[in-house]
């Protein structure tokens, strides 16, 4: 149920934005989040963001998730 | 097996060398669910004992809610969002899952965004939202309420099960006279909202290691290793091993939204009872979205299926397999308590990682 994954925010409209998740973009919502930047990488959870993580360590992060996402 | 988490397996030895039984508890369901699929258990040393908490939001869904969602999806009028999860929980009676089946108005989402937008394009439908979930989930509700409060999207409602974390584990610190748990891995997704700080007393008060971890097999052995040298150092305190995700104050802007929209009250978890201040309950400012009050719904007793030990499973006291049901009457594809539907409730993952060890 918590179920949470890291993606790159593309573009944003609004309290909307574009994400790439693992390749596929998607739009979420970023009320909670409303200092995001494009380029930024969030953890989203149920089509929101939940929080703005470290850039450095998404990278690796996405990695891992791909492989438990296996 | 990569090299860094044998690296780490082998640490975890020497760290536990020497230790007394340890018996360490993940409260949530998606640790349950990654300590399975990764075989944990099955390397780490003999005193180290994991055990499945309560961290199932769907399996901790009383029976009288279940029922009064059913009651909710056989008016014609109304059309229920749901997460997928939540589908084949078996109520006193039915399940949505046969609901649906039968014809019912209801639809599974990935996020609650989707039924508040099919409430604003359908104006004349009444939609509930199936609000359930953590920390993690109860923004993104709290969110929802206020834009249809502001845009009196009036056709919108949630039927809310949120619950909150901090309390549940108190209430096992409590009842730990019957689990006797030593330290906790704490849910990396939750405390991304709600941040360290409401997990403090776990260290502070009950004097046990706490470490708040990520979920990737590497995430939880260091945090596994976290927890023994605290044990070893005899300095017990709240620790984050997810530290790219989760900050001391978490995401203040999410809680602020939950602050303005729930209260905190008491709720019922299925097979524990009553905890108190553990419920999210919509200010009385917002009752008129909470279903239960908006279509009249009650709370009524129904009790659990016999011989189903998923009370004791949730707190730590039993594992799976010293249900008599585990595998026998009670699997995945014919469910007889809540603990195995859910696809990370504790009784499905040992099902389908661990059942053919001890
Ligand atoms: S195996 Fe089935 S009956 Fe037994 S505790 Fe788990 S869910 Fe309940």
């Amino acid at each position: 149920m918590c179920v949470a994954v890291p993606a790159k925010v593309i573009k944003i409209n609004g309290n909307n934005a574009e994400i790439n998740s693992m390749g596929v973009i998607i739009n979420i919502d970023i009320s909670l989040v409303p200092d995001v930047a494009p380029g930024d990488f969030v953890i989203v959870h149920a089509g929101f963001a939940i929080q703005i993580i470290d850039n450095e360590e998404a990278q690796k992060t996405l990695e891992m998730f791909k492989n438990y996402a296996e | 097996m990569q090299n860094n988490i044998i690296a780490l397996i082998e640490e975890i030895k020497r760290t536990a060398n020497g230790l007394s039984q340890i018996n360490i508890m993940e409260v949530c369901g998606t640790h349950t669910m990654a300590i399975g699929k990764n075989g944990l258990r099955q390397v780490l040393p003999q005193n180290i004992n994991l055990i499945s908490g309560p961290g199932c939001p769907v399996c901790v869904t009383s029976i009288s809610d279940i029922d009064n969602i059913i009651e909710l999806a056989e008016n014609p009028c109304n059309y229920i969002f749901s997460f997928g999860d939540m589908l084949k929980i078996p109520g006193s009676k039915s399940s949505l899952y046969k609901k649906r089946s039968e014809g019912a108005n209801i639809k599974v989402c990935y996020s609650p965004a989707d039924a508040f937008d099919f409430a604003v394009k359908n104006p004349q439908k009444k939609i509930i939202f199936i609000a359930i979930g953590f920390e993690t989930t109860a923004p993104l509700t709290a969110a929802l309420i206020k834009k249809a409060y502001e845009t009196k999207t009036n056709n919108f409602f949630i039927y809310n099960t949120h619950k909150i974390v901090p309390p549940a584990i108190e209430f096992l610190l409590n009842s730990s006279n019957k689990n006797n748990i030593s330290a906790f891995l704490c849910p990396g997704h939750v405390c991304a909202v709600t941040g360290s700080r409401p997990f403090d007393f776990i260290s502070k008060i009950y004097g046990k290691p706490a470490v708040i971890s990520g979920f990737s097999a590497e995430d939880i052995l260091k945090s596994i290793l976290m927890i023994l040298k605290q044990i070893k150092n005899n300095k017990p305190e709240v620790e984050i091993q997810y530290d790219w995700v989760v900050k001391e104050n978490g995401n203040p802007i999410a809680i602020q939204y939950m602050d303005n929209i729930f209260d905190i009250n008491d709720a019922i978890w299925r097979g524990i009872g009553n905890i108190k201040k553990s419920g999210l309950v919509l200010k009385n400012k917002f009752r008129n979205f909470d279903a239960k009050v908006s279509f009249a719904l009650k709370d009524i007793k129904v009790p659990e299926p016999r011989l189903c030990s998923c009370g004791d499973i949730l707190l730590g006291v039993k594992k799976p397999f010293e249900c008599r049901l585990f595998g026998k009457s009670c699997k995945p594809d014919n469910p007889v308590g809540p603990c195995m539907v859910s696809s990370e409730g504790t009784c499905s993952a040992y099902f389908k990682y661990e059942k053919y060890k001890t």
